[in-house]
C-alpha cells in the first residue's frame, strides 16, 4: 500500500530508506537520531527527498525523476505530532474541525460523536489549548488528526512528551483507534514496548537506513528503550 | 474646559489629521503585513535592498522623503502624473498627499511590528495546518495572520500614531493649507509663528495629547485580549 524509496541528506546526517507497508499499524521503531522523523515528514510531504519514490495506494505522491511532488495538503495523510502542535488560538472544538473544513468535508455529527467519545475529548469543546494536560493535549491532537479522515495517519512518537503515567492514559485510546477505525498508520517510537503493545509490523531503523523489516519478532532481543 | 473649546477652524484641523492618519494607516496595513511576511519568511536576491528600502523613511531627513514624494508622485512627476491621467488621482497639495507622505513614514514601523511577531510563530503550527489541509493563503489566513494580530496591532498604532504627529514630509509634499492639508501638526507649528497664537497652540497640544494616549490605550486593550485568546483562558 505505502511504498517508500526515498534518499535524502540533512547535513552530516542522510536517510536513504526502502520499504513497503500494508493496512495495520506499521512501526518505524528505532533509536533516537535513526532518521524517523524526517522520514515520517518525507511521507507527508513536509520535507521533499533528494531522490527517489513515495506512492500510496497506487499513486504516486512524489517522485524525484518524474518532478512529483504533490503537497502535504492534497496528501490527506493524517499527522500527530510529538509536541502535539494544536492551534493556541483556536478552542479545541475548533481544533478538531479544522482539518475537516480545509477538507470541504460535511459536518458529521455521528463520526464527531464517535472521535469525541473515543478519546473521551467531549468535556474539552470550549476549552483553549493553553489550559490542557499533556495526555488531553494529546488526545484532541489525535482527534483532530481523525476527524479529517484521513486516509492514512502518521504518528510520530506521539506518547514521548508525556510521563509514565500520562503515556499508561493515553495507551488504550491508540489501541482502540488501531481496533477501531481500521485507519492504516504509521507509528513512530524508540520504546519496544509501545511497539509490541501497538504494531502489526516493525520497519527497524539504524543511522538513517532501513536495518530489518518483519513483525513483532524484531523486536525480540531488543532493549526496552532505544534512546537509552 | 474652556481651554478645549476648539473654534471650527482648529476642528477641521483635528478631524482631517484623524481622516489622514486612519487612511494612512489602513492602506498601509495589507502592503505592510505583505512585505513584513514576505522579509519574515521568504529568502530571495534583494531581500536587504527590500529591507532598506522599507526602513528608508526611518532614517532619511523627512523633509528629503516629502521631497522625493514630490518629484516622483506630484502632478508633474512620472508616478503622479501617470496617477493623475489614467486614475484620476490626485496626491499633490491634497489631503490624500498628506495621506501618502503619513503612510511612507509610517510604513518602517508598522512593517517592523508585524514582522516580529510573525517571525515570532512556531513554523511547526504551519507544517500542521498543511497536513490539515491547508494551502498557504489558507495557513495564512487561519493560522499565521491570528497568531500574528498582537503584533498586527501594535504595529498599526505605532503607525497611526506616527501618521497623526507627522510633519517634515507632509509639509514639504502637500504644504499646510487650512481645510486641505494641514494637520494639527502643521496648525500648531503656523500658530506659533503668528503673534497670540499661544492659546489655539496650546489647546491643540492638549487634543494631540488625548488622542495618542487613547491610542496608547486602546492597543493595549487590544493586545491584552488577543495575548489571553493565545495563552489560554
Amino acid at each position: 500500500m505505502l511504498i517508500v524509496d526515498v534518499e535524502k541528506r540533512l547535513g552530516e546526517f542522510a536517510v536513504a530508506t526502502k520499504f513497503e507497508s500494508e493496512s495495520g499499524v506499521t512501526a518505524l521503531f528505532g533509536p533516537s537520531g535513526s532518521g524517523k522523523t524526517s522520514l515520517v515528514n518525507m511521507i507527508a510531504g513536509l520535507i521533499a527527498p533528494d531522490r527517489g519514490r513515495i506512492m500510496y495506494r497506487g499513486k504516486v505522491l512524489f517522485d524525484a525523476a518524474g518532478k512529483v511532488n504533490v503537497p502535504p495538503h492534497r496528501r490527506r495523510f493524517g499527522y500527530v505530532f510529538q509536541d502535539g502542535r494544536l492551534f493556541p488560538h483556536l478552542t479545541v472544538q475548533r481544533n478538531l474541525e479544522y482539518g475537516r473544513r480545509r477538507y470541504g468535508l460535511r459536518r458529521d455529527r455521528a463520526e464527531m460523536e464517535r472521535v469525541v467519545g473515543m478519546l473521551d475529548i467531549g468535556h474539552l469543546a470550549g476549552r483553549r489549548p493553553g489550559t490542557l494536560s499533556g495526555g488531553e493535549r494529546q488526545r484532541v491532537a489525535i482527534g483532530r488528526a481523525l476527524l479529517m479522515q484521513p486516509q492514512l495517519l502518521l504518528l510520530d512518537e506521539p506518547l514521548a512528551s508525556l510521563d509514565a503515567s500520562r503515556k499508561a492514559e493515553i495507551m488504550p485510546y491508540l489501541e482502540r483507534l488501531r481496533d477501531e477505525t481500521g485507519v492504516p498508520m504509521i507509528y513512530v517510537s524508540h520504546h519496544a514496548a509501545e511497539v509490541r503493545r501497538l504494531a502489526t509490523a516493525v520497519v527497524r531503523m539504524e543511522s538513517g537506513r532501513v536495518a530489518a523489516v518483519g513483525g513483532l519478532e524484531l523486536l525480540d532481543g531488543a532493549p526496552a528503550d532505544l534512546s537509552a | 474646559m474652556t481651554l478645549l473649546d476648539l473654534t471650527p477652524d482648529e476642528w477641521v484641523a483635528v478631524r482631517l489629521s484623524l481622516r489622514i492618519a486612519a487612511w494612512a494607516t489602513i492602506v498601509s496595513l495589507p502592503f505592510g503585513i505583505a512585505i513584513a511576511y514576505v522579509l519574515a519568511r521568504k529568502a530571495f536576491w534583494g531581500k536587504a535592498l527590500l529591507d532598506g528600502l522599507v526602513h528608508l523613511p526611518l532614517v532619511l531627513p523627512p523633509v528629503v522623503t516629502g521631497y522625493l514624494l514630490l518629484i516622483s508622485f506630484g502632478r508633474r512627476g512620472p508616478i503622479g502624473a501617470f496617477l493623475a491621467d489614467q486614475l484620476g488621482i490626485v496626491f499633490s497639495f491634497r489631503w490624500t498627499g498628506a495621506a501618502l507622505a503619513c503612510g511612507v513614514m509610517a510604513f518602517p514601523l508598522l512593517v517592523r511590528a508585524v514582522r516580529l511577531s510573525i517571525e515570532a510563530i512556531d513554523r511547526r503550527l504551519e507544517d500542521a495546518a498543511a497536513t490539515l489541509g491547508a494551502n498557504r493563503g489558507l495557513t495564512f489566513l487561519t493560522v499565521t495572520l491570528p497568531l500574528a494580530l498582537p503584533g498586527v496591532i501594535a504595529g498599526m498604532v505605532l503607525a497611526f500614531a506616527k501618521a497623526l504627529g507627522e510633519f517634515g514630509a507632509t509639509i514639504t509634499f502637500v504644504s499646510n493649507i487650512p481645510g486641505e492639508t494641514q494637520t494639527i501638526s502643521a496648525a500648531i507649528y503656523t500658530y506659533t509663528q503668528v503673534p497670540g497664537g499661544d492659546a489655539p497652540a496650546l489647546r491643540l497640544v492638549i487634543v494631540a495629547v488625548v488622542i495618542a494616549l487613547a491610542a496608547l490605550v486602546v492597543s493595549e486593550w487590544f493586545a491584552r485580549r488577543a495575548g489571553t485568546r493565545l495563552h489560554g483562558g
